[in-house]
């Protein structure tokens, strides 16, 4: 791993609207500059997408565009990013996507025009290998509409870059369900480490070309994936804590390749990377209970530079269209962040404690979220001389978080999560330092129909 | 209860499988199903008192604790793994019928699915309710179902769908065995899976869960 140090050292400094190296737009945002901004996320209602359907869909982002600025404006924003989060239909023909990121900028460059309003579209074309079973990560076909939509998409206004990439995917599955610990290190510090290089090397420079902002990746298909089974009493939320200590050596590696933030809201380790290299990042919680429900509502916007929604649906609530809805929501929260920003640090530390600690014994999920505890996780993380290693020593520095906490009586567990935590232990305890001896270990264990080793240059 | 035999009943409720295996970590060491199984019947323990009272209550605590959030899929799978180095003693004495199962239970994930953790549990559930499973694995067309219903005349049929694009598939088998094998009771489930569509497609029951599957088969069987 490229990162020996922590940017962030001091728990008081990682901080929501303040990232040590912030990232400017081409409007002018200052993200991690001194405050934070929203970023609207939002999706077609139940539709299909067809040559007929087309004008349709067009006409549901124009609204959607509009609608969401019209109110920010309204509320005074100081500045707003809109993810284009594709659907399947648009990655796989490029041209509809990019079609609709050019109405989507052309709406922003008129409210910037005439209001002054700011606004940024971040783009996150879909990572389409993940519809081939076993996966060709860097062989296949969908490569090519995925990059077209990468680049044709930055030059029609889509300035930021992301993707929920998906390489490991299929080893993890199956890992969380059975709460296989090595095999989803495997999936995420092994497959997603290499499949990351592959694929940020290429965004990196593609960005670089065009002067675009190359921003960042999210383990979502992976420790979301565990928070939502964990959710859904499938799994122990101990289980699911660990692995997104884990992913962040593979999400990290967006920015060893060359991002530089706004990393993505859903990547809920997003902390990490900001403490480890000092990026702004995206966050969502509370207000994206639209999209998905979790156990970090509060906790999770302690350190956000961005604050999202996550996705909603172009639907009408009784207010008005569910994103115009979601635009104000986000909005107050982030005014209310920015109120305590400008007010000085006593009070964004104030604030921040309240977030933390309205959450933070709840749930081991939140507990990986405390600032401290991300500086003290984030400091084992570094520590090793490969992926493999480092991944290991963070999930481990957790569970002895996890048991000074249990000790302290200050967080309680039911039994059947905590049976699961020596078991835990153990396992990692039995992976070895070298990325090589560990791909030894557990080739035997994993089934070999699974996933093709070439293809990630093993 | 016969001493060997609460030892498997333990033994498949807590998922050991075998006296190697680590898990769970407070059995270690202790003879699991597959040498409590051989003991049992060394000690000249009928397969049918093995089965039902050992077994078939041993899955129903597991199937139990699940639907009340009790214990996690891993620990399922691991009672599931156990019930089967069981099972593998047993099966000999169905085909020579010193056991009689409740009877015959079809399942299979549905064409173009190839999600099967949850459909396994779900026919690790009914095997543990004393059923003969008849496994079509994923990706399993109509024809595949209407061959197995053919070979098992009266078996009853659980679908499993886990994408809202293979559920299509699902109301198009339902369709082909209600027209060629009438009669045919068929479950479905899978995430994306309600009563309502279950309705819709005109099968018989929907459950979210293996228990709620294996206490209708219990009433159906009644
Ligand atoms: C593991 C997994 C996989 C594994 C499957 C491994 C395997 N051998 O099964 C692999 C990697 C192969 C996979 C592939 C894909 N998957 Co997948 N997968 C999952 C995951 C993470 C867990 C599913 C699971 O096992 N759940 C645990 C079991 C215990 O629950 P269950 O299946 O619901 O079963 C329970 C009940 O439903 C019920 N039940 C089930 N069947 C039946 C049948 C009857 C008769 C009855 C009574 C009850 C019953 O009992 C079970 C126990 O309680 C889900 C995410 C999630 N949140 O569910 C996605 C998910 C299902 N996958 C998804 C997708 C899109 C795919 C892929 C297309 C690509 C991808 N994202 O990976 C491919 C499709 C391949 C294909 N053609 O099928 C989506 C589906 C979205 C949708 N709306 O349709 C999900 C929801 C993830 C997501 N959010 O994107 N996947």
């Amino acid at each position: 791993m490229k990162y020996r140090h922590l940017v962030i050292t001091d728990p008081a400094k990682l901080i929501f609207g303040t990232a040590p190296y912030p990232v400017k737009t081409r409007r002018g945002l200052h993200i991690g500059g001194g405050q934070v901004y929203s970023e609207l996320n939002f999706t077609l209602p139940v539709m299909s997408i067809n040559d007929q359907t087309l004008p349709e869909v067009y006409a549901h982002y124009r609204q959607i565009t509009e609608g969401a600025l019209e109110r920010a404006l309204q509320l005074n924003s100081k500045g707003v990013i809109l993810e284009f989060e594709t659907l399947l239909e648009m990655t796989k023909s490029p041209a509809t996507g990019v079609e609709i990121v050019k109405i989507m900028n052309d709406i922003c460059e008129s409210f910037y025009q005439k209001h002054g309003l700011a606004s940024e579209i971040r783009l996150t074309p879909n990572d389409l290998r993940e519809f081939e079973r076993p996966a060709l990560q860097r062989t296949s076909r969908l490569l090519e509409p995925m990059f077209q939509l990468f680049e044709q998409g930055m030059l029609a206004g889509g300035d930021l870059l992301s993707i929920e990439s998906t390489g490991g995917k299929e080893v993890s599955d199956e890992a969380l369900m059975m709460c296989d610990i090595k095999a989803v290190l495997f999936s995420l510090a092994v497959l997603g480490v290499r499949d990351m290089q592959f694929l940020w090397e290429k965004i990196a420079a593609l960005a670089r070309q065009h002067g675009k902002i190359p921003a960042g990746d999210s383990a979502c298909g992976f420790a979301n994936t565990a928070m939502v089974l964990a959710e859904k009493k499938y799994i122990p939320t101990v289980f699911a804590a660990l692995v997104r200590v884990i992913s962040v050596v593979r999400s990290i590696v967006a920015m060893e390749q060359g991002a530089v933030g706004p990393d993505k809201d859903c990547a809920y380790e997003g902390p990490y990377l900001k403490a480890i290299t000092g990026i702004p990042i995206s966050m969502e919680g509370k207000t994206a209970a639209c999209a998905h429900l979790s156990p970090v509502g509060n906790i999770s916007s302690a350190c956000a530079d961005l604050w999202s929604n996550e996705s909603v649906q172009n639907i009408k609530l009784l207010s008005g269209m569910a994103p115009v809805a979601y635009m104000e929501q986000l909005e107050y929260d982030v005014r209310l962040m920015n109120t305590a920003l400008k007010k000085g640090a006593a009070y964004s530390r104030t604030l921040q404690q309240l977030l933390v600690e309205s959450d933070v014994y709840t749930d081991a999920q939140a507990l990986v979220l405390d600032p401290s505890n991300v500086i003290r996780i984030s400091s084992a993380l570094i520590q090793g001389d490969s992926y493999v290693a480092n991944a290991r020593n963070g999930a481990l520095e957790f569970i002895e978080i996890l048991e000074e906490t249990l000790a302290s009586g200050r967080m309680t567990l039911p039994e059947m999560e905590l049976s699961y935590i020596p078991v835990l232990r153990e396992e990692l305890q039995s992976i070895p330092d070298s990325e090589s001896d560990f791909i030894e270990m557990m080739l035997p264990l994993l089934d070999p129909s699974k996933f093709i080793p070439s293809e990630y240059g093993l | 209860m016969n001493y060997i035999l609460s030892k498997l009943l333990e033994a498949v409720e807590y998922g050991k499988v075998d006296q190697g295996s680590p898990y769970p970590p407070n059995l270690k060491g202790m003879d699991g199903a597959h040498e409590l199984t051989q003991k049992a019947l060394d000690a000249g323990i009928m397969p049918q008192e093995i089965l039902e009272t050992a077994l078939i209550p041993a899955m129903g605590n597991v199937g139990r604790k699940f639907s009340e959030n009790k214990i996690f899929v891993p620990q399922m799978l691991m009672s599931a793994r156990a019930m089967g180095a069981s099972m593998a003693h047993l099966k000999p004495f169905f085909a020579s019928g010193k056991i009689k199962a409740r009877g015959t239970f079809v399942i299979g994930t549905v064409k173009g699915d190839l999600h099967d953790i949850g459909k396994n549990l779900v026919a690790m559930m009914v095997e543990g309710a004393g059923w003969t499973i008849v496994d079509l694995g994923v990706d399993a067309d109509a024809e595949s179902f209407l061959e197995a219903l053919s070979n098992n005349p009266g078996a009853v049929v659980g679908l499993s769908a886990l994408l809202t694009t293979t559920m299509i598939n699902m109301g198009e088998i339902v369709e082909k065995i209600k027209e060629n094998a009438p009669g045919t009771v068929i479950l479905v489930g899978g995430a994306p899976v309600s009563t309502d569509f279950c309705r819709k497609i005109g099968a018989d029951f929907y459950s979210p869960d293996p228990r709620g599957a294996v206490e209708f088969l219990k009433q159906l069987a009644s």
